[in-house]
């Protein structure tokens, strides 16, 4: 039988002379986290693709949606999507004031997206408890409302720090990227529920 | 061991192992009397579920102990053991042989489900089933509950859930129907061709019976371990559980869902009766049939009492039942 | 804190990170970013939940001691029996499992300082605790949730409501946590492996964490949206699972055990990971079947996603769903068989010593095939109909949960303890604590088996007289159990204080958490690692190293 194997640890070499440098794996970290919120949503498109597979009448009359506002709402949503790319795209290359400006207008719809949907909220003649469809209808667009507004908080945090000299340059960009990736995800969301909520009950 | 050549070895062991295995899948005797069409069926797959089970788990343990035993280490060796990292033939052997066996098992179960009658629940491959479950005028006014929603409802449903007719029955129109209702803690079954309204479930043997299974506030599971069926009670969903019980007597209906605090004391009888018990149960019964004046009258606001004697008047008198049944503090309206 | 026996020389000051030489013990107490100590938090107090979670599986034991409801109220033991399920698997398996040892292990074995974010994963800890007391609390505010584990509506929305909706916020706080948690272990082991390791040369347990996190990323999200919709039910006037105005109660149930079937994987595939470990190193041999230890994992993973209408068989389930599941239920044997057969190649023909964590691995080995035999029977559709909601399928669970997740962490700890705290188990009382909880499991969760098929429903507070003498078998059983964890705890307790010096590598391990002191320094080591060997290199012959490289690390 061969001896055992002798206790010499496994270091032989030196990985890196000095103290290595933490990668920067926000953005991994952010889309893998993404890719987990967004089957929260998921479960919630299933619940309601069950009830409109089920049930005769969906949405009820009382309680149908509305369309000209909401298809607003979602071209300027997905529109913003396109215009925070272009504040990316700025600070890539080193243009400070290009992030400023895109981020900016950017924030603007996003607040205009939820002054809208509140405003729907207000008009609808309906509430969170009427029916089934109301509920599904409440929940599902609050909850992507909600993150809607972390969104924004997250570009306003963005446009905060950009004040500081050199803070976002052509090198480091991490944050403008994941106030963007995130962004991104938010539209994503709201398209899925767009088709469900206001397209699908029309057929 | 130096003796005996290897492959004779395995040969023995194997013998043995599947003597051994066969032996304890058909003397397990766990399983209670069998009282349904349905129960040898379920049985015959849990032996032979049993019968592998056995063999593969006396072969890894065996194993396991041998190993322990044989390889253990032996005093001052402190060297290792051989380095071997794979053996791709076993490894192949090891996955296929197991792949083979769960598939077999998965293709006897879709042949005993499909006897069971579980393609068939709601009648979709006979006329007969649908007729009866078109909605039964009944003493009590359950029928919202008990009955498919009707045409104006908002909310209708198609799917039907359960057991339906099995291989033997396919085709027939069952013999005897019965409303079931679970609610929180009791059973009520009703005879909507008799109007007869009962707290334990009579039934002749032999005959074809279809439960029409519902709840009515919380989920409940009707399960009759002598008959090896069960199907939840959904409140909202409609579940159908069609058997031949084949031996005379009488056995639990136990409540198997958590409905509350009182859910393991949820439990019934169902009484196998020969065909000529059964009439008489029945010539008694409807003899006994009280008019219902109680019927229109609204439920909602009925306390626990009135509630129950409307549903099943005979649990009122068993003053014992029905005392503990309001100790359980039945909250029946809570979901209104 | 132990005193470490730091073999190696005195940590530099390393440029740009202020942090002391050494942890105090209170810096265990404070949102601490090692991954070590937060390994260490998620453990310790899992281990203390696992108290409180035992404390009331005795009590529902000595109430089951006789027929009748007389020892608690049947409300009490309902909660008892919810909080017993939702603290065992919450607040004690997965922070176990998960937390504790994927913190702790995750970076020392991929030669990386830590996490990929440490304060996440701070964050991800912390989040645990007051999971914990809002479970407590409930007690106190309305008897404590009383629906199960699973808490189907509309059973759910009827009994004590403020319990039962801090019971959801509990789940939906772990559950983050474990999102949280799970973001970090895929990035870490993705992207911080030091350069020279391959996929194929990481250790099996990151394979196992690998699948793990996979699985709660993709699961624990549904979860929570099953939660959030119950808490509207109950507290803000919606339907979605009340009959009476449209809702559907099955709904939940597919979205419940969306995420609690693979939550079952969740339990036991670190767990996997761990047997990988700790058997090679006992058994002196190389782990046989690297390559199909690891794809099996990722197969449990992939298929564990497609079973869980398993659990639904008697509820509405279309029949073609109850025979798809079927058989997509029963092909998890293959990939669980083939770890099994392969650990039992590698005990064939090693030099097995007989530490307690080698005998506590060796327990589940068998402890396990049974409980997933069970498991089987289970997934044939006709079977189940008839078991469903019985003791069989409890005992089914307590043979995969305790004789499976609770020995492996046993076997972790008997077999890390060294490394985590720099001193060595005691031997003779690890050994008492083996015998006594084989002989407990056994005792306690068979005989459940025949309860269940000949008739005794699961979540009763009373039943059939005919049942008292199996059910009294098995709270002899269970109050063995509840001895078996005095001579553990004690044994933690002491050698931690006062144990024998451990030492970097007492069993002389091959992979890479053992080539720091014990316990590691922060930041693990003073220069990073590089691989020379594989994980499991056992028996070859040390000298080959400097000619035939192949031999020593097979790619
Ligand atoms: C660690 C946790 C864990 C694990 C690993 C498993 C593993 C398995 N479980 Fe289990 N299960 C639970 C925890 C777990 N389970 C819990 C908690 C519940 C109850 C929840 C509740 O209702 O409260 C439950 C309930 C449960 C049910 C529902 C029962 C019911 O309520 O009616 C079913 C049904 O299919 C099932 C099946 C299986 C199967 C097929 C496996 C398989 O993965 C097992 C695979 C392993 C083997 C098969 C053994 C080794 C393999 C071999 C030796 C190879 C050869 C084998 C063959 C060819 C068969 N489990
Ligand atoms: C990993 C998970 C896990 C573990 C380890 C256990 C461990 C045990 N479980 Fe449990 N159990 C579940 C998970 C688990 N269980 C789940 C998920 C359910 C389903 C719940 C539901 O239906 O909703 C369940 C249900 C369940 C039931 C069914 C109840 C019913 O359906 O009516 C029973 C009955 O015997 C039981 C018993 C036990 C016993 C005796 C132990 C023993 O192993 C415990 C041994 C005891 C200890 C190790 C601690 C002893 C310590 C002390 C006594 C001192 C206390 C001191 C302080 C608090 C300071 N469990
Ligand atoms: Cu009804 Cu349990
Ligand atoms: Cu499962």
């Amino acid at each position: 039988m061969q001896g055992t194997v002798d206790s010499t640890p496994v270091v032989t070499g030196h990985e890196l002379a000095t103290h290595e440098e933490h990668q920067d794996l926000r953005l991994l970290g952010l889309i893998t986290f993404l890719c987990s919120e967004f089957l929260m949503f998921a479960g919630f498109f299933a619940v309601f693709l069950v009830f409109w597979g089920s049930k005769a009448e969906w949405p009820p009359k009382e309680t149908e949606v509305e369309l000209l506002l909401p298809a607003v709402n979602t071209f300027i949503l997905v529109s913003s999507s396109l215009v925070i790319n272009l504040g990316t795209k700025a600070i890539k290359n080193n243009d400070l004031a290009g992030l400023r400006k895109w981020f900016g207008i950017t924030a603007a719809m996003g607040a205009v997206f939820l002054v809208g949907q509140v405003y729907e909220y207000m008009n609808l003649g309906y509430g969170l408890k009427t029916n089934l469809f109301s509920n599904c209808f409440y929940l599902m667009t609050g909850f992507h409302g909600a993150h809607v507004f972390i969104g924004l908080m997250l570009i306003l945090g963005v446009l905060w720090r950009s004040r500081r000299a050199n803070h976002y340059n052509d090198i480091t960009h991490t944050g403008p990227e994941m106030a963007e990736i995130y962004w991104h995800f938010v539209d994503i969301v709201w398209i899925v529920l767009f088709t469900l909520i206001y397209l699908l009950t029309l057929i | 061991m130096k003796q005996i050549p290897a492959p004779l070895l395995t040969l023995v062991i194997g013998i043995v192992v599947t003597l051994v295995s066969l032996w304890v899948g058909q003397n397990n005797n766990m399983l209670p009397v069998q009282a349904s069409e349905q129960a040898p069926l379920v049985d015959d797959l849990f032996n032979v579920m049993v019968t592998i089970g056995t063999a593969l788990f006396i072969v890894v343990q065996g194993a396991i102990v041998y190993s322990m035993i044989r390889f253990r280490q032996r005093k001052g060796d402190e060297t290792d053991g051989l380095p071997i990292e794979g053996n791709l033939p076993l490894e192949v052997f090891w996955t296929a042989i197991p792949a083979v066996i769960v598939v077999g098992l998965g293709l006897y179960s879709v042949v005993v489900f499909q006897e069971m009658g579980g393609f068939s629940p709601g009648g979709h491959h006979n006329h007969g089933t649908m007729v009866a479950m078109a909605p039964q005028k009944s003493v009590i006014d359950v029928a919202p509950l008990l009955s498919q929603a009707s045409e104006d409802d908002l909310f209708s449903k198609t799917q039907v859930y359960g057991f339906g007719a099995g291989s033997q029955t396919l085709g027939n129109v069952p013999d005897l129907t019965v409303n079931v209702v679970g609610m929180q803690y009791a059973w009520i079954f009703t005879y909507p061709d008799t109007n007869i309204v009962d707290g334990e479930l009579h039934v002749p043997v032999g005959q074809d019976v279809q439960l029409m299974i519902e709840a009515k506030d919380v989920i409940h599971s009707f399960w009759v371990p002598q008959f090896r069926l069960k199907q939840d009670a959904l409140p909202g969903e409609t579940a159908e559980l069609r058997f031949v019980a084949t031996r005379e007597g009488t056995y639990p209906v136990v409540c198997a869902e958590l409905c509350g605090a009182y859910h393991g004391g949820m439990r019934t009888q169902v009484i196998v009766h020969s065909t000529e018990d059964y009439a008489d149960w029945m010539a008694s019964r409807v003899a006994s049939a009280t008019p219902t004046s109680t019927v229109a009258q609204p439920m909602e606001n009925a306390t626990d009492a009135e509630y129950l004697a409307a549903l099943a008047p005979e649990l009122v008198q068993a003053p014992v039942q029905i005392a503990q049944m309001s100790a359980m503090n039945m909250d029946h309206a809570s979901l209104r | 804190m132990a005193q470490a026996d730091i073999s190696v020389a005195p940590v530099v000051a390393q440029g740009g990170h202020n942090h002391p030489d050494k942890w105090k013990w209170y810096d265990y107490f404070t949102f601490n970013v090692d991954h070590k100590v937060i390994g260490i938090q998620y453990l310790v107090t899992s281990f203390l939940f696992y108290l409180v979670g035992g404390f009331m599986a005795v009590l529902m034991r000595t109430e089951l001691a006789t027929p009748d409801s007389d020892f608690l109220t049947p409300e009490l033991y309902n909660a008892f029996l919810t909080n017993h399920g939702t603290i065992m698997i919450f607040l004690w398996i997965v922070p176990a499992a998960i937390g504790g040892f994927g913190n702790y292990l995750i970076p020392l074995m991929i030669g990386a300082r830590d996490m990929a974010f440490p304060k996440l994963n701070a964050i991800a800890f912390w989040l645990n605790p007051p999971a914990g007391a809002l479970l407590v609390v409930s007690f106190f505010v309305g008897g404590g949730a009383q629906a199960g584990w699973t808490s189907y509506p509309p059973l759910s929305e009827i009994t004590a409501n403020l319990p039962q909706t801090l019971w959801c916020l509990a789940l939906v706080l772990v559950g983050t946590s474990s999102i949280l948690g799970s973001v970090n272990f895929l990035v870490t082991i993705w992207k911080m492996r030091v350069p020279s390791m391959a996929w194929d040369e990481m250790p099996l347990f990151c394979w196992a964490m690998v699948a793990t996190a996979i699985l709660a990323l993709f699961a624990t999200p549904v979860l929570a949206a099953a939660l959030i919709l119950l808490v509207f039910d109950i507290n803000f006037g919606t339907s979605f699972f009340k009959p009476d105005a449209g809702g559907n109660v099955v709904v939940y149930q597919h979205l419940f055990w969306f995420y609690s079937h693979p939550a079952v994987y969740l339990m036991i595939l670190p767990i996997f990971g761990i047997m990988s470990e700790v058997i090679p190193v006992h058994a002196r041999k190389p782990i046989f079947g690297y390559k199909a230890i690891a794809y099996s994992s990722m197969t449990i993973c992939l298929v564990g996603l497609f079973v869980w209408v398993h659990h639904m068989f008697t509820s509405g389930t279309a029949p073609w769903m109850r025979i798809f599941f079927t058989i997509s239920t029963l092909i998890v044997a293959v990939p669980t068989g083939v770890k099994i057969f392969s650990w039992v190649a590698t005990l064939w023909g090693g030099k097995i010593r007989y530490t307690t964590a080698m005998l506590f691995a060796v327990g589940l080995l068998s402890m396990f095939v049974f409980g997933g035999l069970s498991g089987v029977t289970l997934g044939a559709a006709p079977f189940d109909i008839h078991v469903h909601d019985t003791y069989y399928v409890v005992g089914h669970f307590h043979y995969v949960l305790f004789g499976g997740s609770v020995f492996g962490i046993y076997a972790g700890i008997y077999h890390w303890f060294p490394k985590m705290t720099g001193r060595m188990l005691n031997e003779p009382l690890g050994k008492v604590h083996f015998v006594l909880t084989f002989i407990g499991t056994i005792l306690t969760f068979t005989p459940m088996h025949s309860l269940g098929i000949q008739g005794m429903p699961r979540r009763v507070a009373m039943y059939d007289p005919q049942f008292t003498d199996l059910n009294q078998l098995v709270t002899v059983g269970s109050y063995i159990l509840a001895v078996s964890v005095i001579p553990f705890y004690i044994n933690v307790i002491w050698s931690w204080m006062a144990g024998k010096e451990a030492g970097p590598n007492p069993w002389n391990a091959m992979t890479m958490e053992w080539t720091t002191a014990s316990p590691p320094i922060i930041e693990n080591w003073e220069v990073l690692p590089v691989l020379t060997h594989g994980p499991y290199d056992y028996g070859f012959e040390p000298k080959e190293a400097a000619t035939g490289e192949e031999a020593l690390v097979p790619k």
